[in-house]
């Protein structure tokens, strides 16, 4: 190393703390300046630890079960006669929707319907939470070739859970409908009244701009709508409850705070993204001066 | 050599598999919170009992991981964190002197502080007021946690950390 005199190392010692205050604020002055910048290291950290972290995701799932099942030990007899119920219920609608099923095939064939091409999809394994303090985001594990572009729509068995806003070469991150940023065009499935729901960062989103005339019901299901080529109509979203200050709230139907599993369908809608991903939605960097 | 080497890099060690361990999925009520109480309480109890261990390029650095981690904008976590590390130096010679209880009435007031220098940072560079309930999450999270830590980096500081024990 180079010899410095004792005074000037001490110096140098006491400049490196300002110094590097100021190197953070270019940090940030950076990160606001060149999004994609930020997005790239963002992703490069996350490519990098995926593998670990889809190492760790099995054996924490398997723990979290047995915490589950030791904490459904206790209230064993009462769930039992609540499925029990449930599953009466469900069994009388599963009859209605095979006579509904049998009507539908014969009017479709009646009309000569078109049907809509089935979407594509991929899985991947929630990996990791990606949010923060003030955002709602989830980390997933995608493979190589997995055809994942931006903009994505993720659901999960019961309902939709967010939607692509990071791609990485091994890693994706899916920005959740709890999310602050989360604007959703919904329907509301009784009414057909078409509403937005908000993401507030907490455990149920809010519902706004419904239509006057029509207010939500309580227990009414809520479902994605088509306004601004964002999602596909028809997507089980979750239901509508009342909070405790009158506000109409959406009880999502999927499971956010334990998702394991998600899909990524490809409906081939973009919706409307920030500039910065226009030119690149499939996540590949821009090689300037190439085509 | 290694020894010594290895002894003097736990602390930073420590705090970043602490912090990635935090991203994991692992169902804890307010992690999110938890990971940025973690980085504040590390980055404050070596600063303060070990500055040689935890230097202002490692408070950096750390600040870096723990933006990158999450949505936050980068580079405020990064800000923070320094400005925790300072403050910690600068009362690094009243403070490792007293008793455990006077250094977690210090860690209070720095948390709060870092909160709200958080909250107020992010809000900024959204450009939306943020709802201030996760700051006061965080800031109850990092005085109830605090102990734990000190806890267990002290016993640390006194065994493992110390690279005269090489």
């Amino acid at each position: 190393m180079i010899r410095l005199s004792i005074p000037v190392r001490q110096a140098l010692a006491k400049l490196t703390l300002p110094v590097l205050i100021a190197a953070s604020f270019g940090v940030m002055l950076l990160g606001k300046a060149d999004a994609v910048l930020a997005e790239r290291a963002r992703m490069a950290l996350a490519d990098t630890l995926s593998p670990l972290y889809a190492l760790a995701a099995e054996p924490l799932a398997r723990m979290r079960e047995i915490s589950d099942d030791l904490q459904n030990l206790w209230a064993m007899k009462a769930e039992n006669q609540a499925l029990r119920d449930e599953n009466d219920n469900l069994r009388r609608w599963h009859a209605v929707a095979l006579a509904l099923d049998a009507e539908n095939t014969v009017l479709k064939a009646n009309l000569h319907w078109i049907p809509d091409p089935a979407p594509s999809y991929a899985t991947a394994r929630v990996v990791a939470d990606a949010g923060g303090v003030y955002a709602r985001a989830v980390l997933l594990s995608v493979g190589p070739d997995n055809g994942i572009t931006r903009g994505q729509v993720a659901l999960d068995e019961n309902g939709v859970v967010g939607r692509v806003t990071e791609l990485g070469a091994r890693s994706a991150r899916v920005l959740l409908i709890t999310d602050l940023n989360s604007r959703i065009p919904v329907t509301l499935e009784n009414s057909r009244a078409r509403a937005i729901m908000v993401g507030t960062n907490g455990p149920r989103p809010r519902l706004m701009y419904w239509p006057e005339g029509t207010t939500p019901a309580e227990g009414e299901r809520v479902v994605t709508s088509a306004e601004a080529g964002a999602f596909p109509a028809g997507l089980p979203v979750g239901t509508v409850r009342y909070s405790s200050s009158g506000v109409p709230e959406v009880e999502p139907a999927a499971r956010l705070g334990r998702l394991e599993v998600v899909r990524l369908f490809n409906y081939g809608l973009r919706g409307i993204q920030p500039p910065e991903n226009a030119l690149r939605p499939e996540g590949k960097p821009v090689v300037a001066g190439r085509r | 050599m290694l020894d010594a080497t290895a002894r003097k890099s736990f602390p930073v060690t420590i705090t970043a598999l602490l912090l990635l361990a935090l991203s994991a999925p692992l169902g804890l009520p307010g992690q999110p919170q938890l990971q940025a109480a973690v980085a504040l309480a590390c980055v404050f109890f070596w600063s303060v009992f070990r500055p040689d261990s935890m230097p202002p390029a490692a408070a950096f650095l750390l600040g870096l991981l723990t933006d990158l981690l999450s949505l936050v904008p980068p580079g405020t976590s990064v800000l923070v964190l320094l400005i925790v590390h300072g403050v910690a130096l600068r009362t690094r010679r009243f403070v490792a002197a007293q008793g455990f209880l006077v250094v977690w009435l210090v860690f209070l007031a720095v948390a709060a502080g870092a909160a709200a220098l958080e909250w107020a940072l992010i809000s900024l560079l959204t450009f939306r007021l943020l709802p201030a309930s996760p700051a006061l999450l965080e800031f109850g999270v990092s005085a109830g946690f605090y102990p734990l830590l000190a806890t267990i980096f002290t016993r640390a500081h006194r065994g493992l950390a110390d690279p005269e024990k090489a």
